[in-house]
């Protein structure tokens, strides 16, 4: 594993974390997760979660606000469909930096408190999109219905250079079809330079200073150093990841309606990056590869196919059994999220990567004993 | 003038259930120190004690029906109604004021067993993370009343007497042109009530005495001698009665469903904030406050030259307020100022 922090291990890491994204169709096989929609989501909301950590991880700042961003980027790459053109690249260019506009202007407000306070200032700034966007915005994001394509859209773009086909066009990078694998590797490709710009930030000066702001900020600021561009900074930064993220949700299905938005929504990005690990480089990414996995799987389970899997038991049993299971899984898959959130918060506040890292810190210690009391008998001679 | 009464008198019942549930969520920061984001669900449990109550009040039994003389033909027949008649009748209309006797004791447990087991774990960890746990807390308690209850709101009538409206225009003179709701008035005296309640025995007891001594200086009061810690927990079964109460009566007016918690949860912390974090006096003044204030905005007046205020008012008073006065209203100077 990284045992030390060196420019070539970072190399290496970054050269596997690539690997396993681009292979991710191969070795998912056998867990049945492999096909593209699901690994869409996967690659995603590990851009999300990146993205929230570079806020939460690296500053202490914990936001409830992020989906707001999100939503703010789906919708733009969706009116960038309606008005310029069916091609990703502006999409996908517009959400970025509208989505970073917009957590400017938040940022700069809610910055300006920090702890519980910023954190409900950010969910009163989300909260507040979310209920415009459901009612006076709606000639901008059509309420409840949300933001859809439709074949009158004028497209000045598409319209100089392509021909008008029959339905609706289909989102494109370059005549390329974004739907499907080529939809997979287009999001994948972008979470790798993500992930690569998120290690490049964790390790530069300004990461450093982040980390600063994190453990002591009275400190910062009694050196005469004005902590607030740094993590208005790392705020942009943030939202524009998710920015990105919403507008890749676009791009995978081209809709956007404002339950994106919602605050739960920002809850569940938060619980990505706490159960992968706060802080840490590939935390985010792993909890948000579990956390949609999960969902996928444990929603698609109904009773019928419970009482197949249980069948072996009993009667009385199996009905037991069936109810007591029903309870977590299809529709109650949230009951097992709400849970999974409380142990991991109570047993594992570092996540899953320093669960990792305290189970290699026992073996080795364990290892470094037998060695040592082998050794013992020959030093006491 | 009438339309403004009308808005008061709405605007004063929202901050009613604003101010119950975020003088709850004050008293636990004010003692604990815990920031408790699974309070809403607190008041979601109190709404679907109700629940409860009238469901096993009405647990019927198959009877034949005598009107129906074509066929055999059956009714559901509750089983009060078939063991007491009238008087069976009249239990089961007022299911709402008698849950409120079962409310009581209930959240009082639900409170105790609730600090006990996972909040005192969290007194010593950062506000993040109590934040993150009694998220977490909320998000099982709310899926636990779906997989009982369903997700669909359920009627809670209050009973018939108080079922019609009042004519307040008549009383004060102004014509019969304010007329409002029985339920709503009482649910404002309710709040009123339970507010001076909970102020008169932290200001008149020596409990509360002991309680307030110890929300200003926690050390001092373990010196002399006093399990201050065994208070607090106490405390916090209390606010969870409060939010219980809160909730048990708010269900004529809103038929309950498993998010009206989360709904009420994100303006009462907004409620806290504005009225200072740790201020008691605070909490309710602000709830009120931003009641009317959300009530007001909702006119058809107001709404015609700002739209959409109506959505985001609390908000906006909220940010507002942090960035001018970042303690609160009444907040005392020093408390989570930074």
């Amino acid at each position: 594993m990284m045992s030390k922090i060196t420019p070539q291990n970072d190399n290496v890491m970054m050269g596997l974390f690539a690997l396993a994204i681009l292979t991710m169709p191969i070795w998912l096989m056998p867990i049945g997760a492999s096909y593209p929609d699901l690994m869409q989501k996967f690659a995603i909301f590990g851009i999300f979660a990146i993205g929230f950590n570079i806020l939460f991880g690296l500053t202490g700042y914990l936001s409830f606000g992020h989906a707001a961003f999100l939503g703010v980027g789906s919708y733009t790459a969706v009116w960038s469909f309606k008005l310029l053109s069916m091609n990703v690249v502006p999409a996908v260019i517009f959400a970025v930096l509208v989505a970073g506009a917009f957590s400017f202007l938040i940022g700069f407000i809610s910055l300006r408190r920090s702890g519980i306070y910023f954190s409900i200032l950010t969910l009163a700034f989300a909260q507040m999109s979310y209920n415009l966007a459901y009612s006076v915005l709606t000639p901008i994001t059509n309420g409840e219905t949300g933001l859809q394509l439709a074949k009158s859209d004028p497209r000045i773009v598409d319209a100089m250079f392509v021909e008008v086909g029959a339905g609706i066009p289909s989102t494109n990078f370059f005549g390329i079809a974004m739907s499907g694998y080529s939809g997979f590797y287009f999001c994948a490709v972008l979470l790798i330079i993500g992930f690569y710009l998120s290690l490049r930030i964790t390790r530069s000066p300004f990461g450093m200073m982040l980390k600063a702001i994190k453990s002591n900020q009275n400190r910062m600021s009694y050196t005469g150093l004005n902590t607030r561009p740094y993590a208005l900074t790392a705020f942009v930064i943030s939202g524009m990841y998710a920015g990105l993220a919403g507008s890749l949700l676009a791009v995978t299905d081209p809709l956007a309606g404002a339950e994106r938005m919602q605050w739960t929504a920002s809850g569940e990005v938060v619980l990505m990056t706490i159960l992968g690990g706060v802080g840490t480089l590939l935390g985010p990414m792993l909890g948000a590869v579990i956390i949609k996995y999960f969902e996928n799987i444990f929603s698609a389970f109904n009773e019928s196919t419970l009482n197949n899997i249980f069948a072996f038991l009993p009667d009385g049993l199996q009905d037991v059994v069936v109810s007591v299971v029903g309870l977590f899984v299809g529709e109650g898959w949230h009951l097992t999220l709400g849970l999974l959130f409380m142990v991991i918060v109570i047993y594992l506040p570092g996540g899953l990567v320093e669960g990792a890292q305290r189970i290699r810190a026992y073996v080795l210690k364990k290892r470094e004993k037998k060695s040592a009391t082998s050794h013992q008998p020959q030093i006491a001679e | 003038m009438d339309t403004l009464a009308l808005q008061l008198l709405n605007g004063l019942d929202k901050g009613g259930a604003y101010a119950l549930i975020a003088l709850g969520l004050t008293l636990i920061f004010g003692t604990l120190g815990v920031v408790n984001f699974a309070h809403g669900a607190l008041f979601m449990l109190g709404a679907f004690c109700a629940v409860t109550v009238q469901k096993l009040l009405t647990i019927s039994v198959k009877v034949k029906d005598e009107s129906i003389t074509f066929f055999e033909a059956y009714k559901e027949v509750p089983y009060l109604e078939t063991w007491f008649g009238e008087t069976g009748t009249i239990i089961i209309d007022y299911s709402v004021p008698i849950s409120i006797l079962l409310a009581i004791p209930i959240m009082l447990i639900i409170g105790l067993v609730m600090e006990r087991g996972l909040i005192q774990r969290f007194y010593k960890r950062t506000h993040a993370e109590q934040i993150l746990v009694t998220f977490g807390l909320a998000i099982v308690i709310q899926e636990l009343v779906k997989a009982n209850f369903g997700a669909n709101p359920i009627p809670t009538p209050a009973p018939d007497v108080v079922a019609g409206s009042a004519n307040i225009g008549a009383w004060l003179g102004l014509g019969n042109t304010v007329v409002y709701p029985w339920w709503r008035l009482i649910y404002l005296a309710f709040a009123a009530v339970v507010i001076a309640g909970v102020f008169s025995f932290l200001q008149f007891t020596t409990f509360g005495m002991v309680v307030r001594a110890g929300m200003q200086d926690r050390e001092t009061v373990g010196l002399l001698g006093i399990d201050i810690q065994r208070r607090f927990s106490i405390v916090f079964g209390l606010a969870a009665v409060v939010a219980g109460l809160a909730g048990v009566m708010y269900t004529p007016i809103l038929p309950p469903d498993y998010h009206m918690g989360m709904d009420f949860l994100v303006l009462s912390f907004v409620v806290v904030v504005v009225g200072g974090m740790g201020s008691l006096g605070g909490a309710v003044a602000a709830g009120f406050l931003l009641g009317i204030l959300q009530s007001f905005a909702s006119m058809n007046e107001v709404k015609s030259i700002l739209p959409g205020i109506d959505q985001i008012i609390i908000y906006l008073v909220a940010v507002v307020i942090l960035l001018v006065r970042p303690r609160g209203l009444l907040g005392r100077k020093g408390v989570m100022e930074n």
